[in-house]
């Protein structure tokens, strides 16, 4: 036992050495904690503040990032951010979808621009550029990531993509030098990141009357983008919870039968 | 302990049936009147267990073959769109996914008790060499699965272990090359390879499945070793299967399934790798390539030898060792509770898997766990102590050890309790 507490006491001295040896320049701070609403066993979206982010990312991100996976028809099924039938509708229609050929076999209308058609429940998200070329050619050689997985692609998950999100503003430490067409953000790798500060203080004019500071506002999206990344979430905590339940107490059951069938034998 | 059965028909159908396809009696003798040792512990479940998820991933699996595309432009979206629109379609994926976990999970702990009491010993030398051969073909269908949703990971893990292949040019020029282009059936992991891995994925679990029925008829011939490693000297030392045992598995299965669930419902994501959720891409390689937490220990071998063919030998020779397990024991004794010293070295082999496990998990050049020392060392040490285990002290320990006096009968000191 007093070996243990030696080994232990040991550790410990390491691990407090390990991390007060402060990081080099470029890696990456821990991103901050942020308390969700989604987290735990009973964690749910926030619905307002999956419109409010629904709104950011609409109004902002969409500008350079896809959102290629989700559907329109999701904006208004159970666990989502809960538009009615008709908003989802009207929010689908209101983006172009990429159609043609027409039957007359065009792929442009008459003024050589390529056909659309107002988007239905059943479409994606349309992308911001035709494609990877025209992406990188508008972001300064950057490709800027698609945001429907993009929680659960980056260790970290919500509270890094927050702190990317609200890490900007902050003066660099003396010796770092930014590169020339990045940004810096002490919550990247390396440091330099290429896409600008995507959020601002009021950068959205919320209609719910919630005040639009940067915090608010990456709290939303974050809040969206988990959701886009994990659309069934909290059909999936809401089943677990009635699975792990009903599996206990039947383990309770199956114990009392393997005392009761045992209990001769011991 | 397979004597002669012991079943009688009861009725005008059983006795029909029992005269044409005697299928009742091979139930009843193998299932409800099978003779086992009365001693058996809490780690004698994990083969139920074991049965069960290989049922569970071959269940999830053929439903969700129903709905993923093995193409290496649609495979990765094609996943997504089983998470998104496919009835409980993120229920079968994330089921399918941390099985694999709780699969491996399981075997681990099943074959460290195998090797804590002794159970490849004569008479189940086969029993144990067929464990292991569906251990490596659980490995190679694991490692395929993986590389199905096309992410990062699966891409780039397909490419490093498809390139252990090219290590035997150093034995015959370009025939390790050679080798790799046929596995990929082209000059890289491309829409070719995903698709025979996809094919082989489908097709391995029912080689497991042919291979555990073999495990299991090679177990009902010398029937269950049992926890003090004795042999059944008679009924008193035994109970039938059923109910004592049937209902002893069920219970600790359903406890299993509870950890199954918190993993599936609660935490899907936290034993796999958020590379993997970025569309694959062969022109980006990740900052760290890093396999599944079950093949880190052997991972951490591999990347501990500097030069790539011999890493490759100690890789396959670490697992190939396994087989001859049954030979290099020379104790007479199985059971480790009877055993002073190889107890001390069993345990030591556990934390030593666990340190090798901690050492693949790491960069190639990062300090072990906290701790000032570079982890390759640790995962040198560790490697040599995983052979030295095998190859030197199991065949030496047997010779020199004194072991404790071993009980008369199994039925004695359970009664004496």
């Amino acid at each position: 036992m007093r070996t243990c507490f030696g080994f232990g006491f040991a550790f410990a001295v390491i691990l407090g050495a390990a991390t007060a040896a402060s990081a080099a320049p470029g890696d990456p701070l821990p991103p901050k904690t942020v308390a969700w609403s989604f987290d735990g066993p009973f964690g749910h979206y926030d619905r307002g503040a999956l419109k409010r982010g629904f709104q950011v990312y609409t109004e902002v991100c969409s500008a350079c990032h896809s959102l290629n996976l989700v559907s329109f028809h999701a904006l208004s099924e159970p666990g989502g951010p809960g538009f009615t039938e008709a908003e989802m509708k009207a929010i689908a229609a209101s983006h172009k979808i990429a159609a043609g050929p027409n039957d007359k076999g065009d792929t442009v209308d008459s003024s050589g621009n390529p056909l659309t058609r107002p988007g239905t429940p059943a479409d994606h998200f349309p992308p911001p550029f035709a494609n990877e070329q025209a992406a990188r050619a508008a972001n300064n050689g950057a490709l800027p990531p698609d945001q429907s997985v993009l929680v659960k692609a980056r260790e970290g998950g919500s509270d890094y993509v927050y702190s990317i999100c609200s890490g900007y503003g902050q003066t660099p430490p003396a010796g770092f030098t930014v590169m020339t067409g990045k940004y810096y953000n002490p919550y990247f790798d390396g440091w330099n990141i290429s896409m600008p500060q995507p959020i601002a203080d009021s950068s959205v004019t919320y209609s719910d009357g919630t005040k639009a500071t940067i915090d608010q506002e990456c709290r939303d999206v974050v809040t969206f983008l988990t959701w886009a990344a994990e659309p069934k979430m909290e059909e999936r905590k809401h089943l677990g919870f009635e699975v792990i339940l009903f599996l206990l107490g039947f383990s309770f059951l199956l114990y009392l039968t393997y005392r009761r069938v045992w209990r001769d034998m011991h | 302990m397979s004597g002669p059965s012991a079943y009688v028909p009861t009725t005008a159908l059983t006795r029909w049936l029992d005269t044409r396809l005697p299928v009742v009696r091979f139930a009843a003798d193998t299932i409800t009147n099978f003779p086992t040792p009365r001693n058996l512990n809490f780690w004698y479940t994990f083969g139920g267990i074991l049965t069960f998820c290989l049922g569970v991933q071959i269940v999830t699996g053929i439903v969700l073959a129903m709905h993923y595309v093995p193409n290496s432009d649609l495979a990765f979206n094609s996943v997504e769109a089983i998470m998104r629109d496919v009835n409980y379609g993120w229920l079968l994926r994330y089921i399918h996914m941390n099985g694999a976990s709780m699969f491996f999970l399981a075997v681990y702990i099943h074959m460290f008790r195998g090797l804590y009491y002794g159970s490849y010993k004569a008479p189940r030398e086969i029993l144990w060499i067929l464990g292991v051969i569906i251990f490596v073909t659980m490995i190679a269908t694991a490692f395929m699965g993986y590389v199905l949703p096309w992410g990062q990971m699966s891409f780039w893990a397909a490419t490093v272990i498809t390139n252990l292949f090219s290590a035997f040019d150093q034995v015959v020029p370009h025939l390790g090359t050679a080798i790799t282009t046929w596995l990929w059936g082209g000059f890289g992991v491309s829409d070719a390879t995903l698709n025979r891995f996809y094919s082989l994925h489908y097709l391995l679990p029912f080689v497991i499945a042919g291979l555990v029925g073999l495990h299991i008829w090679a177990l009902h011939v010398p029937g269950n070793n049992n926890p003090l490693g004795i042999d059944v000297k008679g009924p008193q030392d035994t109970v039938p299967f059923h109910p004592y045992y049937t209902v002893k598995d069920l219970f600790y299965l359903v406890l299993f399934t509870v950890l199954f669930a918190v993993f599936v419902f609660e935490a899907p994501n936290m034993l796999g790798h958020s590379d993997n959720y970025i569309p694959a891409n062969p022109l980006v390689t990740p900052k760290d390539i890093v396999p599944e937490w079950y093949f880190l220990p052997f991972y951490a071998m591999l990347r501990s030898i500097p030069q790539k063919l011999v890493g490759v030998i100690v890789l396959f020779g670490s697992m190939l060792t396994l087989v001859f397990i049954p030979w290099l024991d020379t104790s007479k004794v199985r059971s480790s509770r009877f055993r002073p010293i190889f107890k001390w070295l069993f345990w030591i082999l556990v934390v030593d898997g666990i340190a090798l496990g901690i050492c693949g998990s790491e960069s190639v050049d990062a300090n072990f766990f906290y701790t000032p020392i570079p982890a390759v060392w640790v995962a040198r040490f560790g490697t040599l102590y995983y052979y030295a285990f095998f190859w030197l002290l199991m065949p030496l320990v047997g010779l020199i050890e004194k072991p404790d006096r071993l009980p008369d009968s199994i039925a004695k000191p359970v009664l004496a309790k």
